[in-house]
């Protein structure tokens, strides 16, 4: 997590895609919140950050806890959303991102996963929409230290871009000091399936529509199994349809 | 209905079509039959607008439209429905949903008001019903994780809710099990099988003309129809196949 210090730069690799000129005027942040769930316990959240900010969460899970967290980041500002989240025995971390610049906006979600005993399982899955001008960048550390066997890890991570101005950046990474582990990524970035696309109009229906609903089918899974996971589908589709 | 002269089309600067003629009236099924490579597919694809399919000559009038000045969407609101061989799947979009904004968009496009919520989910009941579909299934997102045969009964529900003119079925009998094959056959007759509506059917085998009675039998070789004849032609190509029935012709 971010020290705050004073203010990062590019050679920060946690920073390299900022909007620095943005954070400046955000400078000091303020404190990260922490949170520890009980061994044993269950915790929700949805972190929605429209128009920008920056979020930042440390979260530990004791032996056997449980947390699903939602992130919803939209806006053509600089948003960022961090989240740290350290693991004990048998713990097991949820996060599912959906984020969606537009303008000449910076959205970014920064994890780092600390697996630091045996047993805990980790699943990130991140989608990002870039328009315009904008970024989406992810930048996703798994670190497992030494004795955490059994550790599963996993980071789903993909980009589209809508416009041949517009960025991602993916940047999963892992750090393994245990044997047996299971961690796996996946990063892609592309552009909307021309297929689909063409099915969709093939229906009758337009152009912008299958746009939208091509994208709805885009980030859909990231929000599987949120405890309200209607309303942040259906923000994030009223966002999405926004961008289009 | 649909004529089409001389059509030349390439895929990848690659000819395909070489010089397709075709007529459909009102009232008619016509099938296409033929070896692989043919152009079948691509026909569909020309036809349907398919990004990357591109008519390099002649012409295909729909209902008096030039067909080929219209987007793929809007082909589709002019009354021409293609059956996907491969219908996508789209994750996240209810059957439902995706339907109801196609039905729209195509009532949009002749200045015709939406359907209401419940309006519409008594045709899609309904047309559901005509291929034995459960409801349940139409409210899973599109495609995913339905077998081949039901991918292929929910284009013909897709079919019974957008009501088109004219359908062209890519291999509609293909990854169909026996009892799927006549369940599709009877939902296309119950749709299609109107004196203003027409369907061109592309299929390698017989089978579902079974069910489907063709009025008219084409034999697509080397991007051209190379022989045309009544039902009996499917029946000669399924005993004596392709290269006999072409060599015929020859």
């Amino acid at each position: 997590m971010t020290d705050t210090a004073t203010l990062p730069t590019r050679k920060s690799e946690d920073w390299r895609y900022a909007d620095l000129a943005a954070l400046e005027k955000l400078w000091p942040l303020p404190e990260a919140e922490d949170l520890t769930v009980a061994a044993g316990g269950t915790y929700a959240r949805a972190i929605v950050q429209t128009g920008g900010g920056v979020t930042q969460l440390r979260l530990t899970l004791e032996a056997g806890a449980s947390a699903a967290l939602h992130i919803l980041n939209t806006g053509d500002a600089y948003g960022r959303v961090e989240v740290e989240a350290i693991l004990h025995e048998g713990a097991d971390l949820t996060l599912g991102a959906v984020q969606l610049a537009s303008g000449q906006g910076t959205a970014e979600i920064v994890t780092t996963v600390r697996h630091m005993e045996p047993n805990a399982t980790s699943r990130q899955m991140v989608r990002s929409v870039a328009g315009g001008m904008a970024t989406a960048s992810y930048l996703g550390k798994v670190y497992v230290a030494k004795g955490a066997d059994g550790t599963d890890g996993e980071q789903s991570v993909r980009a589209m871009l809508l416009d041949r101005t517009a960025q991602a950046n993916a940047r999963p990474e892992l750090e393994i000091h245990a044997d047996d582990v299971k961690c796996a990524h996946g990063c892609a970035v592309g552009e909307l399936d021309k297929n689909g696309l063409f099915y969709l109009a093939a229906r009758g229906i337009e152009p912008a529509r299958a746009k939208a609903l091509m994208l709805q089918a885009f980030v859909a899974e990231a929000f599987d199994g949120a405890g309200d996971e209607d309303h942040l589908r259906s923000m994030a589709q009223a966002a999405l349809e926004a961008m289009l | 209905m649909l004529k089409i002269e001389n059509l030349h089309a390439s895929v990848a600067d690659k000819p395909i079509l070489k010089g397709l003629n075709l007529t459909i009236n009102a009232g008619e099924v016509h099938a296409i039959m033929g070896p692989n490579g043919a152009g079948k597919s691509t026909t569909g694809y020309v036809l349907g607008g398919r990004p990357g399919y591109e008519v390099t000559e002649g012409s295909a009038t729909f209902n008096g439209q030039d067909l080929f000045a219209l987007d793929p969407h809007e082909r589709a609101a002019s009354g021409l429905f293609l059956g996907f061989q491969y219908p996508v799947e789209i994750p996240g979009v209810s059957n439902l949903q995706f339907l109801r904004e196609a039905l729209n968009s195509q009532r949009k496009f002749h200045d015709l008001p939406p359907l209401s919520g419940g309006e519409f989910l008594k045709l899609a009941k309904e047309k559901a019903g005509l291929l034995r579909m459960d409801m349940e299934m139409l409210k899973r997102p599109v495609n995913v994780g339905f077998s081949g045969g039901e991918k292929k009964r929910a284009e013909m529900v897709q079919m019974g809710i957008l009501d088109p003119k004219l359908a062209i079925l890519d291999e509609t009998d293909s990854g169909l099990d026996i009892d799927a094959l006549r369940i599709c056959g009877e939902g296309i007759n119950a749709i299609m099988r109107k004196p203003d509506k027409a369907v061109l059917l592309i299929t390698h085998y017989q089978r579902l003309l079974d069910y489907v009675k063709p009025d008219f039998v084409h034999v697509l070789a080397g991007g051209r129809i190379v022989k045309s004849g009544g039902p009996e032609l499917a029946h000669q190509l399924e005993e004596h196949g392709y290269e006999a029935v072409e060599g015929q012709a020859a």
